[in-house]
């Protein structure tokens, strides 16, 4: 491996970091946020787009950093989610007179830690990438800072995030311990007789130290108090892209690490799940504030993901992605939908905000009802999609009973859905609300006519894209 | 005629584009929009009713299998595939005969949000034709499950006083079958490896398997039909939801349930559907004589017909799983007719609740003094569900019962006492509200049918003499693909 072909391979990621500090000297020369500069910071991630999406593949810095087609596919979503991230959050605080330059610079270099997590194939460049994708989204849930409620979130988000790498670092020196060697095709020789108990026991620490990244039950403590505090574009930018992340690197490591240990890791991933649909369906039912209850929605959607990735194999591999790209998609229109959404200038978060609103705002209500029937998998809506891929492999692994009890939790899940639909379609409007903002309003469109008729079409060219993500990542 | 299913299926869609279109481009008039989206809807159902008869004159009657058979490559395995048979294109073909009724029974009743209710019924339609064509599982799913959503907005916004928690009911009893149902099709498809529906019904499931994957479909399709004793949203759902809502629940959302029998369970799982007869003739047994005795202690109209449509479906499960010829064809016919009637009959209701804005039995009584021919129609349809010879209903109960004879004596035996039951209830009904003087003075002006109404009942009252006296109409179309399913399953089950 030569050097310029190293630097090929990392191509986004170097398109991402140059950018990023070249904005950080631009933004403090200017000392203020200019729609030149939001522009700037979407176009280089649209441009690393590009590179990862056609760039070559291999790997480089001695298989610290893979670049295959689960890398480039996954890439491709987060950097394009964080691109969209951008303008709704920069409008979103600017309308609140928080507009700072430091908003894209952090969003870019979340983007280039999650494409690094994609990537990597090492457990030194597992912990540094999350460290660093997870230190900006530490600053961004506090970005609200004079919010009492903004910067709570930050602190916690962050106390528990730094508690949970430490758990993650401590699993990845005992692996590192047992099998002589941090990456992860010399890992999977160490381990192709069977895990050890003492490799097993950093792999549960690992995956628990992930589990939190991606807040799956019982790891799923902060989300709904974050969701609550942080600013909503926010929310929606880390709602979405970094779980795939994290969901990404997991398959990576289980499958090219441990993956002659599935018997072991499978249980572990089983129960997670289980809980975590549970978790998602029965606490959601008592939530009165939306952004709490789709932190518990995106638990449950966790859930789901884990069942896929629990069958094992490419197929769960791929179920997995097809899921968690319906997903993001979702979650970003649900959460632009919020953002869009005001009434005298204060958000609107309680349920019963949104009441009557399919008379006073149609199209964002349709949209919004779009997102809650997607959220219960009813066809032909994209959720369904999701689920269905993820319950065809574990129906295929022989995981029946599992997708049963996941989605019977899904029942009780689409109550809450369902309150918000009647919220919005049969009770009484209680005033006028705001003029919704141009980008949010075409995110969250953008989003439900995805969800509605052009997932149809979408899944024909997303299907083979996943599945040749999925066979990268489960290869060994 | 390929396409033409398709066609057929999406017709009441291009309904929806020109409301919407109409919606965009004339603002303000809200009156004025409002009576264009019911000339709209009733334009689009009606042709789409015209699609439907070409379709039923064109398909040939002497063969078993799929015709009008569309295929189209769609990702990761699946297929777009339609086409229907003997079993489904006589259903395909009450849908559209039902939905102009149903837009022209909503044209007064329904004044508030008309565009999105004409914009549900149509999607709803659509959502319908394409149960009964998907030739593909995991499309047959998705037109099935969809239903859900127009149907939910149908009963919460338009429906009566306790409208929102018969919608949760309707939904969440419905959604738990469902998911269920969603399993065991992915199953199907992981361990066959296709999702078509003529190969999987070639295909042979292993015994074992088939118990549970019977189970699965059975979940669904017994809440859908509905069973004894998952049948407790349906009267809930029936009351509240508004006349047309109600007409189309029981005249066609509840026959999927045994269309899905028909079609999955029996062909696809004859082992299991064999095991599992005796119970389904239990619930069968139970449904017609409980349900029939709860039906007669009702005191509210609809959910009195609500009851008895359970208690009618009795006869039409433990038919399907008699595996006998007259007992699916009975079943088919006895789905059809009661489509037909118990949608007259919620329309009877309608007419009278309309007017009077209540349902309960005792405020009526003595209508035949102010409403003729109310009266008349209304007893019509009144001998049609109790199956008077000379009405669709006869037929459809004779032949299940001397179908299920054959198979288990018993169960025909205390089923019969279903059609006496059904007598005393719906003569009860009949006399209680029309027969004797009109003693409350609310009433003393009701005013009979106009000419909507008469126009909305005509139809119907030709459908069910044509069929009481022509029942061969509708065997000449089932003939071929129920021979062909008994036969498949006898050579199944080795019977």
């Amino acid at each position: 491996m030569t050097f310029p072909n190293a630097v090929a391979l990392a191509g986004p990621e170097l398109i991402l970091a140059i950018s990023a500090l070249a904005m950080l000297a631009w933004g403090a020369f200017q000392a203020r946020t200019t729609t030149l500069f939001t522009a700037a910071a979407v176009a280089a991630l649209i441009l690393a787009a590009v590179a990862a999406a056609f760039g070559p593949h291999g790997r480089a810095f001695s298989g610290g950093l893979i670049a295959d087609a689960g890398s480039a596919f996954a890439k491709v979503v987060i950097y394009l989610a964080s691109a969209t991230a951008i303008p709704l959050g920069e409008r979103w605080f600017a309308r609140r007179g928080m507009a700072r330059f430091e908003f894209p610079i952090l969003v870019l270099l979340a983007a280039l830690g999650m494409g690094m997590m994609v990537s990597a194939g090492d457990l030194i460049s597992l912990y540094v990438s999350i460290e660093l994708q997870s230190l900006a989204l530490y600053i961004l849930a506090a970005f609200h800072k004079d919010d009492e409620k903004s910067s709570e979130a930050g602190l916690k988000y962050f106390v528990l995030g730094a508690l949970s790498s430490g758990i993650l670092l401590y699993g990845a020196s005992l692996v590192y311990g047992f099998a002589g060697s941090t990456r992860f095709e010399v890992i999977a020789t160490a381990m192709s007789h069977g895990a050890g108990l003492g490799a097993l026991f950093g792999l549960v620490f690992v995956i628990a130290g992930l589990a939190f990244k991606v807040s799956a039950a019982p790891f799923h403590m902060w989300t709904p108090d974050v969701y609550e505090g942080a600013p909503t574009p926010v929310v929606g930018f880390f709602a979405g892209a970094p779980k795939l992340a994290a969901m990404v690197l997991l398959a990576r490591l289980l499958s090219q690490a441990f993956g002659d240990s599935v018997g072991q890791w499978r249980q572990i991933l089983v129960v997670m799940a289980l809980l975590s649909v549970a978790v998602g369906a029965f606490a959601g039912l008592a939530q009165s504030n939306l952004k709490r209850l789709w932190a518990y929605s995106s638990i449950a959607g966790i859930g789901y993901a884990l069942v896929g990735l629990a069958a094992g194999g490419a197929s769960g591999i791929q179920s997995m992605l097809m899921f968690m790209v319906l997903y993001v998609v979702d979650v970003t229109g649900f959460f632009a939908c919020l953002a869009a959404l005001s009434r005298g200038g204060k958000s609107m978060e309680s349920i019963a905000d949104f009441a009557g609103l399919v008379k006073e705002r149609p199209a964002l209500a349709i949209s919004m009802t779009v997102f809650a029937l997607s959220g219960i998998g009813l066809p032909p809506l994209s959720g369904l999609w999701g689920k269905y891929y993820v319950f065809k492999a574990a129906a295929g692994a022989g995981l029946a009973p599992v997708a049963i009890a996941a989605l019977v939790g899904s029942v009780v899940a689409a109550f809450y859905y369902l309150r918000l639909i009647k919220v919005m379609w049969l009770d009484p409007s209680p005033g006028v609300t705001d003029a919704p903002p141009m980008e949010a309003k075409l995110v969250t469109y953008g989003a439900a006519l995805f969800a509605l008729p052009v997932v149809l079409i979408a899944l024909i060219y997303l299907d083979p894209l996943a599945q040749a993500a999925a066979v990268a990542l489960s290869a060994r | 005629m390929t396409g033409i299913l398709s066609l057929t299926t999406y017709a009441p869609l291009i309904g929806v584009a020109a409301i919407l279109l109409l919606r965009l481009v004339g603002k303000g008039d809200e009156a004025r929009a409002a009576s264009a989206t019911r000339w709209i809807a009733l334009a689009t159902t009606l042709a789409t009713f015209a699609l439907s008869i070409l379709l039923v004159m064109s398909f040939d009657r002497t063969q078993s299998g799929f015709q009008f058979t569309e295929d189209a490559v769609w990702f990761s395995g699946l297929h777009y595939h339609m086409g229907v048979d003997g079993i489904s294109v006589l259903f395909l073909l009450l849908t559209a005969f039902l939905m102009p009724i149903c837009v022209l029974a909503s044209w007064k009743s329904i004044e508030t949000r008309v565009i999105e209710y004409m914009i549900a019924f149509l999607v709803l339609e659509s959502l319908v034709i394409g149960v009964f064509c998907a030739l593909d599982l995991l499309v047959f799913y998705l037109f099935f499950e969809a239903q859900l959503i127009p149907m939910f907005l149908i009963i919460g916004i338009w429906g009566g006083k306790n409208r929102i928690y018969a919608a949760f009911k309707f939904f969440l009893y419905t959604l738990l079958g469902s998911v269920l149902m969603l399993v065991a099709v992915l199953a199907m498809i992981s361990i066959a490896h296709t999702a078509s529906i003529p190969e999987l019904m070639r295909y042979h499931f292993a015994p074992g398997l088939q118990v549970w994957l019977w189970l699965a479909f059975f979940a669904s399709f017994a809440v859908k039909m509905p069973m004894w004793p998952v049948h407790t949203w349906l009267p809930d759902a029936h009351v509240e939801a508004p006349t047309a809502g109600s007409v189309i629940l029981a005249g066609i959302l509840i026959k999927m349930g045994g269309y899905g029998f028909m079609r999955f369970s029996l062909p696809m799982f004859p082992i299991a559907s064999h095991q599992f007869a005796p119970l389904v003739y239990a619930l069968s047994v139970i449904a017609i004589v409980y349900t029939s005795l709860v039906a007669f202690r009702q005191t509210d109209m609809k959910k009195l017909i609500a009851y008895s449509s359970v208690a009618h479906m009795g006869f039409v499960t433990m038919a399907i799983f008699s595996g006998t010829l007259q007992g699916e064809q009975g079943a088919l016919f006895q789905m059809l007719s009661h489509g037909v009637i118990s949608g007259a009959l919620f329309l009877c209701v309608g007419v009278v609740y309309d007017r009077m804005h209540t349902r309960e039995i005792a405020f009526y009584g003595g209508l035949v003094n102010r409403m003729p021919i109310y009266a008349a129609v209304f007893m019509l349809f009144t001998m049609g569900n109790v199956g008077l010879p000379g009405t669709s209903g006869f037929v459809g109960e004779i032949l299940t019962l001397t179908g299920t004879y054959g198979a288990s004596t018993w169960t025909a035996i205390i089923a019969t006492s279903g059609v006496i039951l059904s007598a005393v209830y719906a003569l009860t009904l009949y006399r209680r509200i029309v027969f004797g003087e009109l003693i409350n003075p609310a009433l003393a002006t009701i005013g009979d049918m106009g000419g909507r109404e008469i126009l909305v009942f005509a139809p119907l009252i030709l459908a069910t003499l044509v069929l009481g006296f022509q029942p061969g109409l509708v065997f000449s179309f089932t003939n071929a693909s129920t021979v062909h399913l008994v036969d498949a399953f006898r050579a199944a089950t080795g019977k």
